[in-house]
């Protein structure tokens, strides 16, 4: 396992050098706003997989919820997975609305702008920050639970933010995979080359920090015992 | 013992526990008109009657929402005095009707607060609203379960942690932005009749449906989290 979290590592890295060099050399100068258009391969990839963590963490915890009383030891996994998805989706929602601010200063003139995409975009970084610091605040033998509770809800929340955008009017740029959005054969590769990138880049932190979420959960079993023994 | 009749063997104590006290209402009354006095001060409502119109909306929703949170801690804290959640969780009746019977009194508790302060807010800020009033029967009691029933729910969440009084706003807040943001736009829509209300009240419809469902469907497990 551990090899193989090494081949995911590297493979992430290439391909994220790769990507680079792509959005910045192979693809073209977008013909209205120029180079500022390559923050795109950036921004698109990294607010996108800030979309799927989630799913991934509300799938982890409703398992988690109904596993709980029949197999302790999948269900602590099931735990560190949750945990450690919603760090990268705070993580990536955050440097998604970093890089779309550093857009929209030149493109809109403004750093931030209240429209739906972007506040629900917010909303969806704050939720995951309230989620983790539930977690810090709960007492630690209820923590899971009601962590995982929690990100039931917030992912009943995310839905709601990625129609958002068909919602309201917007002043956020057409979704340019679906919808009237038009892409450049070779801006898509790049694009695509990107998405993965990113999107492997935060699976490899996913892996990164359940090890370690795994590693105190051991820790801190192990403490218990010794405690009961002693 | 029917489930109905459960939940308003539930709703009854509430309402009773209330009744003797009136700390909740009483608390959540003054709060919400300091909220609406402060306010007043900072905009000068009265000298900008077409400001006012846009903002005393989103002004009452925000002043319930701070009123609601404070009240919604009170609502559990008298269910942990003398172990009683304990009998709760031992008891053979659905918790989901425990929660429906709480929601159901916090949201009797709100709508109190709105039906004596929205003639105030009105005086206070010089309110001639242009769209229309009929709207706000749909408005006031969907917007207000949309933040008991969450609330409810998050305060019973956070019930043996640590800082109780710190994590409900934390939670509740990122979750009910979209009801918020509703509530505010339909009222603010009725009260300057720029615009039709309709689709944001059929947000905030959609998110009580499915937060309502989500609620009762997770209270078990809450309370009976160890």
């Amino acid at each position: 396992m551990k090899r193989l979290f090494w081949i995911l590592c590297g493979l992430s890295l290439a391909l994220l050098a790769w990507g680079f060099y792509e959005a910045i050399y192979i693809a073209p100068t977008e013909a209205t706003m120029g180079d500022l258009q390559r923050i795109f391969y950036w921004h698109v990839p990294i607010a996108s997989s800030a979309l799927i963590f989630p799913y991934v963490n509300m799938v982890a915890s409703i398992a988690y919820l109904f596993m709980r009383r029949t197999n302790h030891a999948l269900s602590q996994k099931l735990d560190a997975l949750a945990n450690a998805t919603a760090e990268i989706t705070v993580l990536y929602a955050g440097l998604g609305l970093c890089t779309g601010m550093l857009w929209g200063r030149p493109a809109w003139g403004i750093w931030w702008a209240w429209d739906a995409r972007l506040s629900s975009f917010l909303m969806l970084f704050l939720l995951y920050v309230s989620y983790l610091l539930i977690r810090r605040f709960s007492a630690s033998n209820q923590a899971p639970v009601i962590a995982a509770v929690l990100s039931v809800f917030a992912g009943i929340d995310v839905p709601i933010v990625f129609e958002s955008i068909t919602w309201w009017r917007t002043q956020h740029p057409a979704p340019v995979l679906r919808g009237d959005g038009d892409l450049d054969p070779t801006m898509k590769v790049a694009f695509l080359w990107n998405m993965l990138a990113w999107f492997l880049w935060g699976c490899t932190l996913v892996w990164a920090r359940y090890a370690i979420v795994r590693r105190e959960q051991q820790i801190e079993e192990r403490a218990a015992m010794e405690a009961l023994e002693a | 013992m029917t489930y109905l009749r459960i939940v308003w063997l539930h709703l009854r104590k509430d309402l009773q526990l209330e009744w003797r006290s009136r700390e909740a209402v009483a608390g959540m009354l003054f709060f919400t008109l300091l909220i609406a006095v402060a306010f007043a001060m900072a905009f000068d409502p009265t000298g900008y009657p077409a400001m006012a119109r846009q903002m005393s909306g989103g002004l009452l929703w925000v002043g319930l929402l701070f009123a609601a949170t404070t009240s919604l801690n009170i609502s559990w804290e008298r269910e942990r005095r003398n172990q009683v959640l304990d009998a709760h969780r031992m008891s053979p009746a659905p918790p989901s009707a425990l929660f429906l019977g709480k929601a159901l009194a916090n949201f009797l508790f709100v709508a109190f607060i709105e039906a004596v302060l929205a003639p105030v807010f009105i005086v206070f800020y010089n309110l001639h609203p242009l769209g229309e009033m009929k709207w706000f029967w749909l408005i006031l009691p969907l917007g207000t379960w949309a933040i008991v029933v969450n609330g409810t729910f998050f305060a019973a969440l956070g019930l043996r942690s640590r800082n109780r009084a710190l994590m409900l706003p934390a939670v509740l807040f990122p979750i009910s932005i979209p009801a918020l943001l509703g509530v505010t736009q339909a009222t603010t829509a009725v009260i300057t009749g720029d615009f039709e209300p309709g689709m944001w009240v059929r947000l905030i419809f959609g998110f009580d449906v499915i937060f309502t469902t989500a609620c009762l469907l997770l209270f078990g497990t809450v309370l009976n989290a160890e």
